[in-house]
């Protein structure tokens, strides 16, 4: 059950959207397809959508072959980065458009339309039209449509990308309460690496096309498989070829074996953490991140010199990641929760 | 939650002014010229109807052959009007959704008949299908004539005026409805032709207003035989004889017609544009002409 | 998502075959004609004392109606975006009138209003001012049947571009005339060019209300799609195909300036 791509290849004229791309989404799951624009991932969820068609390779969809079927077919629900309300219909109408052209019953789906503009809070609404509403609820109107057709699959395409900030965050948080109810197989695409942590079960990190790595939030940050990923999902400092957290950059005032001199440029208080930065000797800049706690012991102030160990670094020989035209090097599993290539500490 | 005006009117002391003038000077002039140039000849048209008081009006209005003329321009209008809405939305579509060599070209040609004097129009037509016609076709001087000149005269309205419409609309609404489940012809019904409607509907009775009056591109292929008279050769025959009654009366009958629909496009304006988040164009009417694409700014939901 | 290959075709064949009998095949005769029985006769006719007098008043109607509708057109725009005023839906809704009102009625109303009869008929031409049968009553034509282009093509630019930079180049020290020469008019340029090309165009062209307007007084007041129709009903069919040639070319000038300009705006 689930949804599986094997082997996605996508091109459009000279630009390899897609290459070689096989996930695989546990049935129920929550995942987040996360990378920078332009690394396929919309394009890859508008390949299980049906919405774009796929130049090789095969979609699954609940050990079913979708890859030939239509959008109409697949059962999918999909919500877009834009809403793509019907503007000239009323909230009711949109949400009820799919049962509309299923020919039910007009109380029927009057009923269904109800229950679920309760369940996304836009009761009272119905007869509104999606102009006359604010972008956070168009999206819950939008999601509201999708579900009404019971859809096996729900995709959402940058759902929170044209919003606000605060209420990108508390749609968040509603969309995982949405899940935790539902538990319809979800994917979500973002770009945003907090968002996908805060949200998803699975995360899967895409660029350039290709699949970088896919896992937990949690062995993603603990066990990236490259550079990308490692600085994708979460900060990173870049010492010569190791890559440190700045959480990790432990900072002392004495100097040893293992330390490297650096001068305080700035100290920014960010709520409860603080970020310290620094320049070393030959010039790199880096930043350390530190409780106020550690900060008033250390007692630091700009212009100030003091030392930097690394508690844990990674590097990662041979295992570059993807280039324009995909490197011969396998690239992050197909399946979740296993690196590629260990972390060399 | 409603959104404001895309541009707010500007404050009484920055902003371009009319140079040199008050705005109330420049309004005056406005308003001066326009009843010199437009008004106050129209107002001589109703003045004349009328001279003979209303049952004058009356008689002269459904005397056989001004009857007659209004007949056959309103019938022939008529089916120039269906006839070109339907067309000109596929020319529309092909335009916008298709691709094929020359497109750009045929883009362009669209605005001939608004380019080209319809007197020539007339000539050409008559030249084409007429007496001399290289397809072996004479339908000069028949009813069929009058279609046909209205036909090219009146094409590129529905055309400029659901082109921008299919330009601008946002094609996810299609991806969801079929995401959905809806197919193509229950997308191209539910989703694309109501959000077509408001510009067909002005370019339809743009094109109506205009066949209603058309002169030059019949006068030459139809000709000005007593079974081919549309009102406006007849308004004219009856300039020639001295009959200024006559021809005001069925003036009026074409003015008012042409009130009408102007006000309608108006109303359709305004009602098409309801669903926008801002609105109207500040209360001015946007006629459907050839071809000015003024791309609009996709303004969407950012606010709370 | 992608429609049918069918629906496709059948689309393009029943837009394009329409178009092509109700435009291309126009635009080949009139290509095709230029150079059917040799430029000779046409020729003949244009240059004829007639001929070139009703060309020479052509162009002269341009001259003049066109400055006048554009002026006219610039100011009333900024008049109706800049200013809200209660009145403007009337001035919007008579600038269009133009548009939907028959040639035959323009001209009737000009014959009625400065006749013999007419409202200031009696009083101009005891002044000695003669406006009928005479270029003042065929510019006022011109000017009536061309009125809205220049406006309908100026105001959406003007919205478009908003106050923004009027009101920089304001804190900036410029007065009124300044802003609108260096700032305003730069900016709705290819409107106004549009707007010019489309009302000469219409001048060029216009026929029923000069018909009435004129008189059709040859060597006098005949313009060329005046001097086409006579010619036509002298059956000096290649005189009238020659001059209607002359006008489809100028046609085809202007098709090509509307498309240039077309791109300009976008």
């Amino acid at each position: 059950m689930g949804i599986t791509v094997e082997g996605a290849n996508k091109r459009f004229g000279d630009f390899q959207a897609l290459e070689d791309v096989s996930i695989s989404v546990p049935d129920g799951s929550l995942t987040a397809l996360l990378g920078p624009s332009g690394s396929g991932k919309s394009t890859l969820l508008r390949a299980i959508a049906g919405l774009e068609d796929l130049d090789s390779g095969r979609v699954m969809i609940n050990d079913e072959d979708a890859t030939a079927k239509p959008a109409q077919k697949r059962g999918v629900g999909f919500v877009f980065q834009h809403y793509a309300a019907f503007k000239h219909m009323t909230v009711f109408e949109n949400v009820g458009f799919g049962l509309k052209i299923r020919k039910w019953k007009k109380p029927e789906i009057s009923d269904r339309v109800h229950e679920l503009l309760r369940l996304v809070q836009l009761d009272g609404l119905a007869g509104r039209f999606p102009s006359q509403l604010s972008g956070g609820q168009r999206q819950r109107m939008a999601l509201a449509r999708a579900l009404a057709v019971q859809p096996q699959v729900l995709l959402l395409d940058e759902p929170f990308g044209a919003l606000d900030a605060k209420v990108r965050k508390d749609l968040r948080t509603w969309l995982r309460h949405l899940h935790e109810e539902m538990h319809v197989t979800t994917i979500f695409v973002t770009h945003d690496q907090e968002e996908a942590m805060d949200v998803a079960e699975q995360l899967v990190v895409m660029n350039n096309g290709q699949v970088e790595q896919s896992g937990s939030a949690d062995d993603l940050y603990e066990n990236p498989a490259n550079e990308f990923v490692m600085s994708f999902v979460g900060e990173v400092n870049r010492l010569g070829d190791s890559f440190v957290r700045p959480h990790d950059m432990e900072v002392v005032l004495d100097a040893d074996a293992r330390t490297q001199e650096g001068m305080v440029q700035r100290i920014v208080a960010l709520g409860f953490e603080i970020r310290v930065e620094f320049v070393l000797g030959d010039g790199t800049e880096v930043w350390a991140q530190l409780t106020r706690n550690e900060l008033q012991r250390l007692e630091l102030r700009e212009g100030q010199i003091a030392y930097l160990r690394p508690v844990q670094a990674k590097s990662f020989n041979g295992s570059s990641p993807s280039q324009d035209h995909g490197a011969s090097t396998p690239r992050g599993s197909a399946d979740e929760g296993d690196a590629e290539k260990p972390a060399a500490v | 939650m409603e959104a404001h005006a895309a541009n707010p009117p500007a404050s009484p002391r920055a902003g371009i002014r009319l140079p040199g003038l008050g705005a109330g000077l420049g309004r005056g002039t406005v308003v001066l010229y326009l009843s010199l140039i437009v008004l106050l000849p129209l107002a001589a048209v109703v003045n004349q109807s009328l001279e003979g008081g209303l049952s004058a009006f009356w008689t002269a209005v459904t005397s056989p052959q001004a009857l007659a003329s209004l007949k056959l321009t309103v019938v022939c209008s008529l089916i120039v009007v269906v006839i070109n809405a339907i067309f000109g939305t596929i020319i529309a579509w092909i335009l916008v959704r298709d691709e094929f060599p020359g497109k750009a070209a045929i883009n362009a040609v669209i605005d001939l008949p608004f380019a080209l004097p319809t007197i020539v129009a007339s000539l050409t037509l008559l030249a084409l299908y007429g007496h001399d016609s290289p397809f072996g076709v004479d339908i000069a001087f028949t009813r069929t004539a009058i279609v046909v000149a209205l036909l090219f005269v009146t094409l590129p309205f529905v055309v400029r005026a659901v082109q921008p419409l299919l330009l601008e609309m946002d094609r996810e609404m299609e991806a969801a409805a079929a995401s959905l489940g809806a197919g193509g012809m229950t997308i191209f019904r539910r989703i694309i032709f109501p959000n077509l409607l408001p510009g067909l509907a002005a370019g339809v009775a743009l094109a109506f207003a205009r066949a209603l009056g058309e002169y030059g591109s019949v006068l030459l292929f139809a000709g000005g035989l007593p079974d081919t008279q549309v009102s406006s050769v007849f308004i004219r025959s009856q300039i020639e004889s001295g009959n200024d009654l006559g021809a005001s009366a069925v003036s009026v009958v074409l003015l008012i017609a042409s009130l009408i629909l102007l006000a309608c496009i108006t109303l359709i304006q305004r009602w098409g544009s309801r669903h926008e988040r801002d609105g109207d164009g500040g209360g001015l009417t946007v006629m459907p002409m050839s071809g000015d694409v003024i791309v609009k700014k996709q303004g969407d939901g950012d606010d709370e | 998502m992608s429609s049918s290959t069918a629906s496709r075709w059948g689309l393009r064949t029943l837009g394009l075959g329409y178009l092509a009998l109700l435009l291309l095949a126009p635009l080949v005769l009139i290509f095709f004609k230029t150079f059917e029985d040799g430029i000779g006769a046409p020729i003949d006719a244009i240059t004829s004392t007639e001929g070139l007098h009703a060309l020479k008043l052509t162009l002269i109607m341009v001259a003049i109606a066109v400055p006048i509708n554009t002026i006219f057109g610039i100011g009333c725009a900024l008049l109706l975006v800049r200013h809200k005023w209660k009145g403007n839906a009337a001035i919007d809704a008579v600038i269009n009138l133009p548009f939907a009102i028959s040639p035959v009625v323009i001209g009737l109303s000009l014959f009625l209003l400065y006749g013999a009869d007419g409202w200031f008929g009696p009083a101009l031409s005891e002044a000695g001012i003669k406006i009928l049968f005479s270029i003042p009553g065929m510019v006022l034509a011109s000017v009536f049947v061309s009125l809205p282009f220049v406006v309908r093509e100026t105001v959406p630019v003007l919205q478009e571009i908003g106050t923004d930079q009027e009101q920089a180049a304001s804190t900036l020290g410029a007065n009124a005339w300044q802003t609108f020469w260096r700032i305003t008019l730069p900016a709705i340029r290819w409107g106004v060019a549009y707007g010019v090309v489309l009302t000469t165009a219409r001048v060029l062209g216009e026929f029923g209300a000069v018909t009435i307007v004129s008189g059709q007084i040859s060597g006098q007041t005949e313009t060329l799609p005046l001097f086409v129709e006579k010619q036509f009903f002298n059956f000096n069919t290649s005189g009238a195909y020659g001059a209607s040639l002359l006008l489809a070319l100028l046609a085809l000038m202007t098709l090509l300036a509307m498309n240039l300009l077309k791109r300009k705006e976008a």
